[in-house]
């Protein structure tokens, strides 16, 4: 039987420590919806998605009702529209984002997401159209989420897609800019992709999915704070062991949690994602957890292990709570999205060649981080192409979304809201990478062997 | 299917009697009751069985609400499973 204190422990977690379920993101197969004829094919996914997440938010606020958990979020993710659009033109595209918009305010969802090409060897033409399409249709819907795949280990990196997101990306801050360039902050680009994120703006409904599946993203690094103020200056095996015990806990609440959803909605399980996602409240930070491990701020010397180490133990708690873990898991250190680490950077302690340096042992990559509005195209495609440079050769996902903020300095920030939080303008490396981005074609696929 | 309520607030006359009442008018078994008071604040939790009334939960989850704000009470009602979860392999 319970105990009184294991009840207390629970409901402080959430209470007090910040423990909710991020997102249960469904996951709609649209290709069945193809036809030659746009019209149709608009109708086909508006009729799919609606009806297949009629009762997605429901069931999500029945859950947290009768659990006494938060659910944040509740979310789509879809097959990449490129693939479901072959054969249309650029302005089908348009047309289906906006139709992907109306569907997800019509079943209540707050992001939906796969407006998505992977063309990580190279673009077909529908993966051209769309990609063209991005900046308007960003700019011109709410809730739509968009991702392109650059790379993987094993093909390597598409540099012509790479020197586009630059200026794709130039592009949307530029029509979204009274919006503090908005759009961007809902892209992201990946090497590594992975089929089965739940968490926004990457998600999207991988090909070799089922036709739908509930995803579920955890979260809680206020609990893993608080539960590392009783480890406070003992050694690395009581820090890794008290990090592993809480994760545990937190996965096994996400299981409860997907499962329940999977049964009411009658859509089969896929994943816990066992991520460590901040927001912009207090205690609720990754930053935080560096602070408690011992370091000043986040990017001070040490910041790359004490990830390292948070990232390791999450997902060794994590795996053994759930039946099938997937999508990103592990630490996310978005900067917009974390108080800590907005103080961080607006202080000088965190530098984006640092936030890098930590891409590469946290989940994902260089995450909401705004840089002055007239940083050129080709830097922020070098700033990509670093970035995918580290997963492909690493064998991890990567990932860049980053926001040039249009009419911003150094020393200004820019407000996004709600979850997204606020950015800090950081400076950027002002040498030129032109030349390099410039030269395009494909950079093949590293060896695998031979690790050093 | 088992609930868990717990109540917390300011230690007074008849909590605990106005818990039961509201329970036993909605016709709910308590099978389990443990409470602590420390420096003047009750802490409660009651395991109950909802086997018979899962359709009611909401309602039955806001009438507790309601009994608790009477009192200055924080009085909360959540499924059994979510403690199992995270405390039992």
């Amino acid at each position: 039987m319970i105990t009184q204190g294991e009840v207390l422990e629970t409901n402080k977690m959430i209470n007090e420590e910040n423990l909710d379920v991020r997102t249960i993101t469904m996951g709609i197969n649209l290709l069945d919806c193809a036809d030659s004829d746009s019209d149709r094919l608009c109708k086909k996914i508006y009729d799919k998605i609606t009806d297949s997440a009629k009762n997605l938010v429901k069931t999500g606020e029945d859950i947290s009702r009768e659990y006494g958990i938060p659910v944040v979020n509740k979310r789509i993710s879809v097959t990449p529209i490129a693939l479901v659009a072959s054969g249309h033109s650029q302005d089908t595209c348009l047309k289906i984002a906006k139709t992907l918009d109306k569907a997800a305010i019509n079943v209540g969802v707050n992001f939906i997401g796969g407006y998505s090409a992977l063309i990580q060897k190279g673009s077909s033409e529908s993966d051209i159209n769309l990609v063209r399409s991005i900046p308007e249709a960003l700019a011109s819907t709410e809730r739509v989420c968009s991702s392109v795949n650059l790379g993987t280990s094993r093909s390597g990196i598409n540099m012509n897609g790479v020197k586009k997101m630059g200026e794709i990306i130039k592009e949307m801050a530029y029509l979204t800019r009274k919006d503090g360039s908005m759009a961007c902050a809902k892209f992201v680009v990946f090497c590594n992709a992975v089929e089965d994120n739940p968490f926004m703006a990457g998600a999207f409904h991988g090909i070799g999915e089922r036709e739908r599946v509930i995803n579920v993203g955890v979260s809680g690094p206020g609990v893993v704070k608080y539960a590392l103020e009783s480890a406070r200056d003992a050694d690395f095996e009581t820090l890794c062991e008290t990090i592993k015990k809480t994760a545990f806990k937190i996965t096994r609440v996400g299981q409860l949690v997907a499962k329940e959803a999977s049964d009411r909605l009658g859509v089969p399980f896929g994943i816990i994602d066992l991520s460590l996602a901040p927001t912009p409240a207090i205690g609720d930070s990754i930053a935080e957890i560096f602070n408690e491990m011992g370091l000043e701020a986040a990017g001070a010397p040490g910041s790359t292990a004490a990830l390292a180490i948070l990232n390791d133990n999450v997902k060794k708690g994590g795996l053994m709570a759930s039946t099938s873990v997937g999508g990103l898991s592990g630490a996310f250190i978005p900067v917009s999205e974390d108080h800590g680490m907005i103080e961080a950077a607006k202080s000088g302690a965190l530098t984006i060649e640092k936030l890098e340096a930590m891409t590469c042992v946290c989940s994902v990559g260089l995450d909401m981080i705004a840089i002055p509005g007239d940083t050129p195209a080709s830097t922020i495609s070098g700033i990509i192409a670093d970035e995918m440079a580290i997963g492909m050769i690493n064998n991890k996902t990567t990932a860049v979304r980053i926001i040039p903020a249009y009419g911003k300095k150094v020393g200004e920030s820019v407000e996004f809201g709600g979850l997204l939080g606020t950015a800090p303008i950081m400076p950027v490396n002002g040498w030129s990478c032109e030349r390099f981005i410039k030269r395009g074609g494909r950079i093949p696929a590293p060896v695998h062997s031979f690790k050093n | 299917m088992n609930g868990i309520i717990t109540v917390l607030g300011k230690d007074s006359v008849g909590i605990i009697a106005k818990v039961c009442t509201y329970l036993s008018s909605e016709g709910i078994n308590i099978s389990e009751i443990s409470q602590t008071i420390t420096g003047g604040m009750f802490h409660m939790m009651m395991v109950v069985d909802l086997s018979d009334s899962q359709e009611r939960f909401d309602e039955i989850s806001s009438g507790l609400k309601e009994v608790g704000a009477s009192m200055n009470l924080d009085i909360r009602l959540q499924r059994e499973d979510i403690f199992d979860s995270m405390h039992r392999i």
